[in-house]
Order: C-alpha cells, then sequence, then structure tokens
C-alpha cells in the first residue's frame, strides 16, 4: 500500500542578481514545498524554503545562498513583491499560491 | 516680462528661459521647478557606466552645481558603456573627460572635479557642500562609505548598481532633513540606509570586468538616478522607500519592492547610533567587506609550486613536440567562444571542480594536460583538482601524465607567443 503522499503547497520562486546561476541557470521555477516541515507539525515557513531550496534545486556553490539557516548577506528575500522584514522574515508562514523572489544584491556599475 | 521668480530661488537669466523652456512648461515643473534645479548641487560618485548618463541628464536639465569623483583615468574597454568619455579622452581622468563633456553640454553649469579615491579620511569634506548624492561606484566598500557618510550628513543617497544584464536602484536615508524643509521632524518616516538592508557585508560577488556588464544596462539605471534625483530638487519624489529591479532580458523589464523603514537598531542611522552615525576613525571599508579585491592578473602570474605550472612559451613547444598534448580550456562556454587555442578543450571551471573525475575521463585519455584560462586563476584550481584526482584514482593516470596550468593565462599567451590571439 502507498503512503498518502504529504500535502503541499504550490510556490512560484525567481532568483535574480545572478542567484539565477546556481539554480541551474533558471531565472523561475515552480516548486511543491511540503505544507509542514517534515517530521514536525511546524507549517512550511520562509526558513524551512530556504533549507529546501538549498538541498533540493540549488545545482552549484551552497555557500553563496545559504549560511547559518538562512540566506547568506547580501541576498534580499521578497515575498509577495514585499521585503520580508515586513512579512515577518523566515517565520513568515508559506501560503499556496505566494511569489519568493531571492535577489542577490549588485556592487558593480 | 518675466514674472516675478520665487524669492528664495535664484533668479533665471534670459538665455535659461529659452533653454529650458520645454521642460519650465510642464505643468508641476514651471519657473519654480528650474529655480530648483539652477539652486541644487549634486555629487556624482563615479564618472563609470552609471555616473555618466547620470552626469549628462543633471547637466542638460540644468542643474546648478555638479561634483564629479573618480580616481580612474579611462580605458578604451571603458567606452562600450561609459558614454561620456571617447576616443580622445583615452588616458585621461575620468573626472576630466567627464567635466569636458559637461561643459560643453551646458556652459552654465559649475562643475567641480575630484580625482581621489573616497576614503573615510576625505568622504565627509567632499560631499559636505552637496544637497543630493549619487552613489555610481562599483564595489562594496565605497557603497557602504557613502551610506555611512550620507547618513552622518544627513543627505539624501541615490543609490544604482548593476552587473550583467541587470540593474539595481534605491534611495537611501530619504526623506533626509535636508531634502524635505518642510518637515523637520519627520524621523519616523526616514527611509533606510544601506546598512539597514545590508548589515553584514556580502563577500565576494564579482566585478563588471570578470562577469560582464551590458551598456544599455548601465545607461538605464544611470539615468533613472538622475531621474530620482531630479525627483528630489523638485520634492516630487516617492515618500516611502522602494527598490527598483530592472533586467534586461525579461519581460516586463520592471519591478518595484517595497523595502522595510529605517531599522531602529541599525549600526549607522538607528538610535543606538544617536543619529551621528558610525566611528569613521575606526572603520576599515576595505576589511569589513572581506579585504581588497586580489589583483587577478598579478595572481595568476605567480610561479606556484615547482612544476605545477609552466610558461606560454613552454606550451607552445608542447604542442610542437608532442601531437598529445591535451589543451584543456576551464573558461566559460561564451568566453570560450569569443576565442580559443585550435585543438582546445572546453570545460568551464564550475563544472570541472563540481565533479572532476568525470572532467578527466572525458578528455583524452592519454598526453600531458595543460590547463589555460583567461588570467592563469582558475586554471590552478582546476589543475589542483585533478592533479587530487588522478593521485585519489591510482597515482599517475597512465604512468606519468602530467597536469599543468599555463601562467597568466590567454592574456600572457596572446602577449608572449601569439600577438593576435584577441584580448578582452
Ligand atoms: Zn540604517
Amino acid at each position: 500500500m502507498s503512503s498518502p503522499t504529504p500535502p503541499t503547497i504550490r510556490l512560484q520562486i525567481e532568483f535574480s542578481g545572478g542567484l539565477e546561476l546556481l539554480f541551474s541557470h533558471t531565472r523561475k521555477h515552480t516548486v511543491n514545498l511540503p505544507s509542514t516541515v517534515p517530521n514536525s507539525t511546524r507549517p512550511a515557513d520562509a526558513s524551512y524554503l530556504i533549507l529546501y531550496l538549498r538541498d533540493n534545486l540549488l545545482k552549484e556553490r551552497p555557500e553563496l545562498f545559504e549560511e547559518k539557516g538562512t540566506v547568506k548577506p547580501g541576498i534580499l528575500v521578497l515575498i509577495n513583491d514585499t521585503d520580508w522584514e515586513l512579512e515577518g522574515e523566515g517565520e513568515y508562514e508559506l501560503k499556496d499560491g505566494d511569489e519568493i523572489v531571492f535577489i542577490s544584491t549588485l556592487h558593480g556599475g | 516680462m518675466a514674472s516675478s521668480p520665487t524669492p528664495e530661488f535664484p533668479p533665471l537669466d534670459l538665455p535659461e528661459y529659452k533653454r529650458y523652456g520645454r521642460q519650465m512648461i510642464l505643468d508641476g515643473f514651471g519657473l519654480e521647478g528650474q529655480q530648483k534645479l539652477k539652486a541644487a548641487s549634486v555629487l556624482v560618485v563615479g564618472a563609470g557606466g552609471l555616473g555618466c548618463p547620470a552626469l549628462q541628464y543633471l547637466a542638460a536639465a540644468g542643474v546648478g552645481r555638479i561634483g564629479i569623483v573618480d580616481h580612474d583615468t579611462v580605458e578604451s574597454s571603458n567606452l562600450q558603456r561609459q558614454i561620456l568619455h571617447n576616443e580622445e579622452t583615452l588616458g585621461l581622468l575620468k573626472v576630466d573627460s567627464a567635466a569636458q563633456f559637461v561643459r560643453r553640454l551646458n556652459s552654465l553649469v559649475q562643475v567641480t572635479t575630484y580625482p581621489n579615491a573616497l576614503h573615510p579620511s576625505n568622504a565627509l569634506e567632499i560631499m559636505r557642500p552637496y544637497d543630493i548624492i549619487l552613489d555610481c561606484t562599483d564595489n562594496l566598500p565605497t557603497r557602504y562609505l557613502l551610506s555611512d557618510s550620507a547618513v552622518a550628513l544627513d543627505k539624501p543617497l541615490v543609490s544604482g548598481a548593476a552587473m550583467r544584464f541587470e540593474g539595481q536602484l534605491c534611495v537611501y536615508n530619504l526623506n533626509a532633513s535636508s531634502a524635505s524643509s518642510t518637515s523637520p521632524s519627520a524621523t519616523p518616516d526616514k527611509g533606510p540606509c544601506y546598512r539597514c538592508l545590508f548589515p553584514t557585508p556580502a563577500v565576494g560577488g564579482g566585478t563588471c570586468e570578470e562577469v560582464g556588464i551590458l551598456g544599455v544596462v548601465t545607461g538605464v539605471i544611470g539615468n533613472l538616478q538622475a531621474a530620482e534625483a531630479i525627483k528630489i530638487i523638485l520634492g516630487k519624489n516617492e515618500p516611502k522607500p522602494s527598490l527598483l529591479l530592472y533586467s534586461f532580458l525579461y519581460s516586463p523589464p520592471f519591478r518595484s519592492i517595497k523595502l522595510r523603514g529605517k531599522k531602529a537598531n541599525c549600526a549607522a542611522c538607528g538610535d543606538a547610533a544617536g543619529g551621528g552615525g558610525i566611528d569613521f576613525g575606526n572603520m576599515d571599508y576595505v576589511q569589513m567587506c572581506g579585504g581588497a579585491t586580489p589583483d587577478w592578473l598579478k595572481e595568476g602570474m605567480k610561479a606556484g609550486s615547482a612544476g605545477s605550472r609552466v610558461t606560454p612559451q613552454e606550451l607552445k613547444s608542447a604542442i610542437g613536440t608532442d601531437c598529445n598534448t591535451v589543451i584543456l580550456d576551464v573558461r566559460p562556454r561564451t568566453e570560450y567562444g569569443i576565442c580559443s587555442i585550435e585543438g582546445s578543450t572546453n570545460i568551464p571551471i564550475t563544472e570541472l571542480l563540481a565533479n572532476p573525475s568525470s572532467a578527466l575521463t572525458s578528455i583524452a585519455p592519454s598526453g600531458d594536460v595543460y590547463v589555460v584560462c583567461r588570467l592563469g586563476n582558475d586554471s590552478q584550481l582546476a589543475a589542483d583538482a585533478l592533479r587530487q584526482t588522478s593521485q585519489e584514482v591510482g597515482g599517475d593516470v597512465d604512468g606519468g601524465r602530467k597536469v599543468v596550468d599555463v601562467i597568466g593565462g590567454l592574456r600572457l599567451w596572446s602577449r608572449a607567443v601569439d600577438e593576435k590571439f584577441p584580448v578582452y
């Protein structure tokens, strides 16, 4: 008997500012994220998403994306076009259909 | 007869009515708008890809006083995007080349040049005489220094950045009291500074020289910086902090993001900093941002450990004497497509490091391996990885197959062996 598929939420993920180079050189991704953190009852939040993307979507140089359980310094996270700091940062509980954008700040000119 | 100008702003001279008439007739701009521009002063830090287009429009619009900071000289690789410079100003200081352009465009503008690198010891002094600061620089330490200085001086900082096909625009320290004289007690509405958004510097990230930049991208962002500066001068700027992203490749190309406000615990502009900003004297901005960017040209030329590196001439004679010689080029595919040594094989450094043993098996099974790249830095990493892998799979592959890399890369190859080989 097959075990039931854990419920997931569908997220639109986008990378820019060079971060897309770490994710198969692709800017936009659709991700089906488990709606609760595995082996817990904690609803999937932005912190969990970062680790999930590191483990499941990232193709190279993880140290350029994740550091100490959050994004590396210099990366802005947007939740539905709003700075994640206004949305509770890592504790923001993700909803089906959310659009999360990761932007690496540029220094050049 | 001209109507009597608003008294707190300088009057316009007769030719200025004709010169600026097209913008003065705009509703919401008017005579007063032109007077505000004439009374305004803007400091443009960096006369490169962002600074050039910004300067062009600020000068054309009639900003009264413009300062230009840059310590670099004009090189031919700048001309693809730094549009105030030209073939005749190659080798000149960028500030002189840019000032020459601005003076020819609009002799009414007062231009001051600062052929200096911005440093904690001179930043406040250079910035103080200006109303608005434009960050058109190309490196992280200067971006933090500009932000901290703008906070200390309570001036808005219009910051642009660009790399590859993308650009970013943000106004920091917005609603600084010097910009909105109407509400001096507007502290809660103040926009964030660079440190509010990025309290910890990001280390690495590359430069335009390393990863590339499209000229129109810096053009778009530089123009938008001029637009934001003009909006602030006219008092028409959006008070809510936002970050604008531009991407040449995507549709729609623009995206605006709502940003956090000023952070109460920001080290520079927060309450703890007491409004006076950060202590400049004790700040080593370069160290804070992970140390000086290595001189890759010089690093690529070092001798390396015995037997691990060869000169381009040695590669040349190896090609001449051993037809099994394997030339492994580890540059990105696009760079390889620009120019390459005949008969070489391309495995980009990222792919090679991700799986050195597969790289080793995918090249010709025998013959010494000569690794090359643009300047001779990545080739060292690649050769190290290949040597280590070949040891792990049983000593020297094929009984003494040698893996070396080429000192100075293709840059030196072009200079020392094949002067027809393109340098880019
Ligand atoms: Zn701040």
